[in-house]
């Protein structure tokens, strides 16, 4: 068998940020609902904030500490396997790389060490603007990563030359066309994934009968944020589609299954698209629906995928199907904070069994919707790295061998399928064990001791 | 356009020496964990590095974007030439990063994660040394890219290397624990830290006497006059940095070992500058040849500036907090 250097470098960068960005899916969350748990400990100075957020935070520290472990893999890929797009795009992409990691390192060294373990060390304020920081601090880094994402799907502000990238305009760089639209839609999904947890958590104490009370805050709170948050997602979601519409059509063919160009465009519900055939198999369509959501006009053209070279294609299976995952679960959210409205108005929101068990069993979906979208997004760029501009297959390391990539790939699966089991094992024994009032000695379970501990007996 | 290329070899100098000195050292006292005579004591080694370790750690990334960035071209083909190297490198230190948060917690496997510890520690410190040890060697260069085969850093020479870099870490971490510990650990400590300490006379001179012979480059650099005289007061500082730390783990001093230990790091770092300067891709590409353009430099350098010392301050702080010798009961809940 001929192992390609290629696919396995991509399947390896695939493993690698999948399992990756499941942590700050999770860090961003929940770094700004303990912010918001301790701004309400803060102004009403009631213990029942106090002791969610505590349980929350040794969570969040073993989240953050499996980010920053798996967090150090990621650039060194970009020399490993991708040394060819290092040298292609570093005058563009690297210093937004750096920044992200300085912004990163200096919140972990400054205010992480005093949100986790300086509560008896610093007035309660602080330990308030300390959960903001930190807060900040995660949107800081997103800002970043997501930065240097999106000029890769929409690459403005820099030019080539002798096959290089140099950088005419920072701000073009970073505030590129898909930019905030991306930036929107990612965040306000990690928002909503850590809700939805954070839901599914609260659910199964109701159903346990155990931690009522503070079941009962988390759940009616963020169940209010989600009932913003989920339509806002939704309609964050068409603008940012609608966007790649613009930018990059031959992503949004393929996420649509469009083979040909044409007006009053149905919408592909499911299908087997048939990439050799170029049509779809076994299609239920709605019909004129697909020019209505992507023109917002029953009248509006919609590229086709046959009006780009073969060579310049996206998969077409792979983008459709991860859309319609995502979609799915994103209806599914919406009916269950409709759900939610409906029951708060019958006064049976912390009681209704079958809503509680339908919370904890969505709870994991918002990361299931992150991958998906993440799929959708970075297979409908193929077979491009910057789009138009830089081929995939230029991009990889010259001098590797499909067995040199095979061995690390084994590795690198081999050592995540034992730490994020364990890590999301850890994590499930601190909700097991509740938000139980601290115990005086301040034991915070986070792989660190107290900062300051030593000055402060 | 100005040139920010000596600012930014300046920093980066910086940044890759504190990753050595400080992971170094507790690299070091991950070696020495399994070698410690009970689990009192080993606790007592780990909770010292404890507060640390991961702010240690974060040089080694901030050094690598800051190659990516300041330096582009020698990170596309360092890194690749290093392939196995860097895999071996970061899967040790994933393995040893999770066992400071999981060992305590999952009792079960204790062992498991411990090994994960020492190995870890073990693993990750003769990658970093092959790393080094074939940087010296240079790599097989075609254009922009590495050429050669992921094989090709392994040589005698390079494993030789690695090996040696086992020896000083080692140095620093039992250096460390005599500094940090007391009773019967520091004597532990201290007799691990001579043991080490002969370990390392033994790795500079045959580093020292091999290096020169790997590429003549580099013996040009040193035995060429007038360098052999303006050279001359590295080997010769070295060797007295060498009997300070000698004497001093001999009559008992607690903190001039590490320091000792740590100049003789800055003076072997020193020497292999010297072999290399200017290049950072050896014998092919050097500093301002694989610089990335002004504007890119520029750029990152507004706001490195500005957190970099922010990250020092911190940092530094966090040492001072818990400065001392390391109390039993200060440590992982």
């Amino acid at each position: 068998m001929d192992l390609d250097p290629l696919l396995l470098s991509r399947l390896q960068f695939a493993w690698l940020i999948a399992w990756h960005i499941l942590l700050p899916a999770f860090t961003v969350g929940l770094a700004s609902y303990i912010a918001f748990l301790e701004g309400l400990y803060f102004v009403t100075g009631r213990e029942i904030y106090f002791r969610i957020s505590v349980m929350w935070t040794k969570i969040f520290a073993i989240s953050f500490g499996m980010g920053v472990v798996s967090g150090v893999i990621m650039p060194f890929q970009f020399g490993t396997n991708w040394s060819r797009f290092s040298d292609v795009t570093a005058n563009v992409l690297a210093p937004l790389f750096a920044y992200e990691a300085l912004m990163a390192f200096f919140l972990e060294a400054s205010f992480l060490g005093i949100l986790l373990f300086g509560r008896k060390l610093v007035p309660r304020w602080a330990h308030f603007v300390s959960a903001l920081m930190v807060a900040f601090g995660t949107l800081l880094s997103a800002f970043w990563i997501l930065a240097a994402n999106s000029w890769m799907q929409t690459p403005a502000g820099a030019e080539m030359r002798d096959g290089l990238f140099y950088p005419v305009s920072w701000l073009q760089i970073i505030f590129n066309p898909s930019f905030p639209y991306r930036f929107a839609h990612t965040v306000v999904a990690f928002y909503v994934t850590t809700g939805f947890v954070v839901v599914g958590v609260a659910a199964h104490f109701l159903l346990r009968r155990r931690y009522i009370e503070e079941a009962r805050t988390m759940l009616s709170a963020t169940l209010w944020l989600l009932t913003i948050l989920v339509p806002l997602q939704i309609f964050i979601g068409d603008e940012h589609g609608e966007n790649s519409f613009r930018y990059q059509p031959a992503k949004v063919a393929a996420i649509e299954a469009h083979w040909d160009t044409r007006a009053r465009a149905p919408w592909v519900v499911f299908a087997w698209p048939d990439e050799e055939a170029e049509i779809n198999r076994f299609a239920i369509e709605i019909p004129l629906a697909g020019s209505l959501i992507l023109t917002h006009d029953v009248e509006g053209v919609v590229p086709g995928l046959k009006d780009f070279p073969r060579d310049q294609r996206p998969p077409v299976a792979i983008p459709f199907f991860a859309f319609r995952i995502m979609l799915g679960i994103g209806v599914l959210f919406l009916l269950t904070v409709v759900a939610s409205l409906w029951l708060r108005y019958r006064r049976r929101l912390y009681d209704s069994v079958y809503f509680l068990k339908a919370c904890v069993g969505i709870a994991p979906l918002g990361f299931v919707a992150v991958i998906a979208g993440w799929t959708m997004t970075e297979v409908g760029r193929q077979p491009w790295t910057v789009y138009g501009l830089l081929r995939t297959a230029d991009s990889v390391t010259p001098s590797l061998t499909g067995f040199d990539v095979l061995v690390s790939l084994i590795g690198y699966m081999l050592a995540y399928l034992v730490i994020f089991p364990a890590g999301v094992f850890f994590m499930w024994r601190v909700v097991d064990h509740g938000p139980v009032e601290s115990d005086g000695t301040h034991a915070v379970e986070a792989g660190k001791p107290r900062h300051g501990a030593a000055q402060a007996e | 356009m100005l040139d920010f290329v000596p600012l930014w070899t300046l920093i980066l100098g910086l940044g890759v020496f504190f990753y050595v000195l400080l992971d170094g050292f507790d690299l070091g006292v991950g070696m020495l964990y399994r070698f410690l005579p009970d689990s009192e004591s080993r606790t007592l080694a780990m909770n010292s590095i404890a507060p640390v370790w991961d702010g240690n750690e974060t040089w080694l990334v901030l050094g690598g974007v800051g190659l990516l960035a300041a330096f582009p071209l020698a990170f596309a083909i360092i890194i690749p030439a290093v392939y196995f190297p860097v895999l071996i490198l970061l899967l040790a230190l994933i393995f040893r990063g999770v066992a400071f948060e999981f060992r305590l917690r999952d009792t079960k496997h204790l062992t498991f994660w411990e090994h994960g510890f020492s190995y870890g520690s073990a693993a990750a410190t003769f990658a970093q040394g092959v790393v080094l040890g074939s940087l010296i060697q240079g790599y097989d260069v075609q254009g922009r890219a590495f050429s050669g085969s992921s094989l090709d850093f392994l040589t005698p020479f390079s494993v030789f290397s690695g090996a040696a870099l086992m020896v000083g870490y080692t140095l620093l971490g039992a250096c460390w624990l005599v500094m940090k510990t007391e009773g019967a650990l520091q004597e532990h400590a201290r007799r691990y830290a001579l043991w080490s300490l002969y370990g390392v006379v033994i790795a500079i001179a045959g580093v020292s006497v091999w290096t020169p012979l790997v590429h003549p480059y580099v013996a040009e650099r040193w035995f060429s006059w007038p360098n052999i005289l303006y050279l001359a007061p590295v080997p010769v500082v070295t060797g007295a940095l060498i009997l300070w730390v000698w004497h001093a783990l001999r009559t008992g001093k607690e903190i001039v070992p590490f320091v000792g230990s740590a100049a003789i790091f800055v003076l072997s770092y020193a020497g292999i500058a010297i072999s290399l300067w200017p290049y950072i891709v050896p014998y092919h590409f050097t500093l301002w040849e694989t610089a990335s353009t002004p504007s890119t430099q520029a750029f990152l350098l507004i706001g490195t500036m500005f957190l970099l010392p922010i990250i020092l301050i911190n940092m530094g702080w966090s040492y001072w907090v818990f400065r001392g010798k390391v109390q039993a009961d200060i440590g992982y809940h």
